[in-house]
């Protein structure tokens, strides 16, 4: 292991990793916004909105994101539309993580009982209260593991971004390789590099699971008694 | 209307030959997926296990799996194993390894949650009727298990599928390579090959997968009521 040139490089690392968490941001950011809408549409059935946002949803999850950034990058262009490979980078991200992060919305808040909608209503509670104060906590209980989930898995999935020509982790560790064959340093210094994203993603994650656990109803299922 | 870039799929045997680029990908993904079924099986099983320094193992094993992207697996084993084991993997034979090293990891942790998932008394009954271990496993939890396992192994599955579109990067001759041989052999007679051929990939990605995600909508539903 050549620590020198570890040290030498640390800061070419650093810069990629920034431009990997910038696109990570914004990619998650969009995919989170993207995911809202989607979800709204299909809680409240609206009529066509609802067979696009669901085409939308099947397309996404059933292809790789590589082929969806293969296709905006190298695709597009051809019918005029040029995206940089940073646009290109964060569209992908944001086109992949909506249909996650809706799925996710959805079921955290069809999945409640809708007879604690009714008893809500009987106890003579308007619309807005019902979701403020009965349905919005206990959905935030149950989405919360699958969001965080979500947000790993999309900062994962930036590794492929060297694709298309960015330069994040992937592409200076092939360049190293490439060019110093430093295999083992470049190698290390990517693991690291995404460890150090990723492990206090994945800690905050559990902390906020274990947080927001308390929020469910009772703690455990009324019925089954699990 | 100016020359349509679709021909460039129907010239020649180009249609045929993205197929065959996919066949060499979802070939990857089907054999790592067996290797994963199979040992992910067993280590879902060796998840319940109550010993405490098995539990810490395997959940190491799985955050690592959970934590490091598939593409940098990859690279380690591509460029790794070449240096220090002083074996020339070929792309192929080391994406089947990490995939199968990822795949054990999910799958086990979803046999694992089966099996949590199973109550009891359901291994009590057995015992009471006088069954031995084995026989319990037999013919009261693993049919239970499998049935309970089937749509998280089927979207497992399209995950698979979907992750073998990275080998391409690490030089395995497969559909996005062979579309890029297509696309730099006509250059100059359908410069807006990249958009078909790309836009094709995308679709048969999309027809590989959809199937199997449907399928696994279909059963968890059923499974369900």
């Amino acid at each position: 292991m050549d620590f020198e040139f570890i040290r030498a490089y640390a800061p070419l690392y650093a810069s990629a990793a920034g431009l990997t968490l910038t696109i990570a941001f914004l990619g998650i950011f969009l995919s989170v916004v993207i995911g809202l809408l989607c979800s709204l549409v299909k809680i409240f059935k609206i009529p066509v909105l609802t067979t696009i946002v669901n085409g939308y949803i099947e397309i996404s999850r059933n292809t790789p994101l590589l082929i969806q950034l293969f296709f905006l990058y190298f695709g597009l262009p051809k019918i005029g539309i040029v995206l940089s490979s940073e646009t290109c980078g964060i569209t992908g991200l944001a086109f992949l993580g909506g249909s996650y992060m809706a799925e996710t919305f959805r079921t955290g808040i069809e999945q409640i009982p809708k007879i604690q909608t009714d008893s809500g209503l009987s106890l003579g509670m308007t619309g807005l209260q019902i979701f403020r104060f009965i349905i919005l906590p206990q959905a935030i209980a149950t989405s919360v593991p699958v969001f965080c989930a979500n947000i790993i898995f999309l900062i994962k999935e930036t590794s492929v971004f060297s694709a298309v020509a960015l330069a994040d982790l992937m592409f200076v560790a092939k360049d190293l390789i490439g060019i110093y064959y430093k295999t083992d340093e470049a190698l290390f210094m990517l693991v690291i590099s995404y460890l150090l994203i990723l492990l206090p993603v994945s800690a905050f994650c559990t902390l906020l699971e274990r947080r927001v656990r308390y929020a469910e109803f009772g703690n455990s299922d009324p019925v089954s008694g699990k | 209307m100016q020359n349509l870039g679709i021909q460039i799929l129907f010239q020649g045997n180009n249609f045929l030959r993205l197929w065959e680029g996919l066949w060499v990908s979802l070939k990857l993904a089907v054999i790592s997926m067996s290797f994963s079924i199979c040992l992910g099986m067993l280590f879902g099983m060796v998840m319940t296990s109550t010993n405490k320094l098995v539990r810490f193992f395997c959940r190491l094993y799985l955050e690592t799996v959970r934590i490091m992207p598939q593409l940098v697996l990859l690279f380690l084993v591509y460029f790794g194993a070449a240096k220090h084991l002083n074996v020339n993997l070929s792309g192929g034979t080391a994406a089947v390894l990490v995939f199968t090293f990822w795949g054990t990891a999910e799958m086990g942790d979803l046999v694992r949650s089966a099996l949590e998932s199973i109550p009891v008394h359901q291994y009590q009954s057995g015992y009471a009727l006088g069954f031995g271990k084995i026989g319990v496993y037999r013919h009261i939890i693993i049919p239970q298990t499998i049935r309970r396992l089937l749509p998280s192994m089927m979207n497992l599955l399209t995950r698979m599928v979907k992750t073998t579109s990275l080998v391409v990067l690490i030089g395995v001759i497969e559909v996005v390579k062979v579309g890029k041989q297509i696309i730099d052999a006509s250059r100059y007679t359908v410069p807006d090959a990249a958009l078909w051929v790309y836009g094709v990939i995308f679709i048969m990605y999309f027809a590989v997968c959809y199937p199997f995600s449907r399928a696994a909508a279909l059963l968890d539903k059923k499974l369900r009521d």
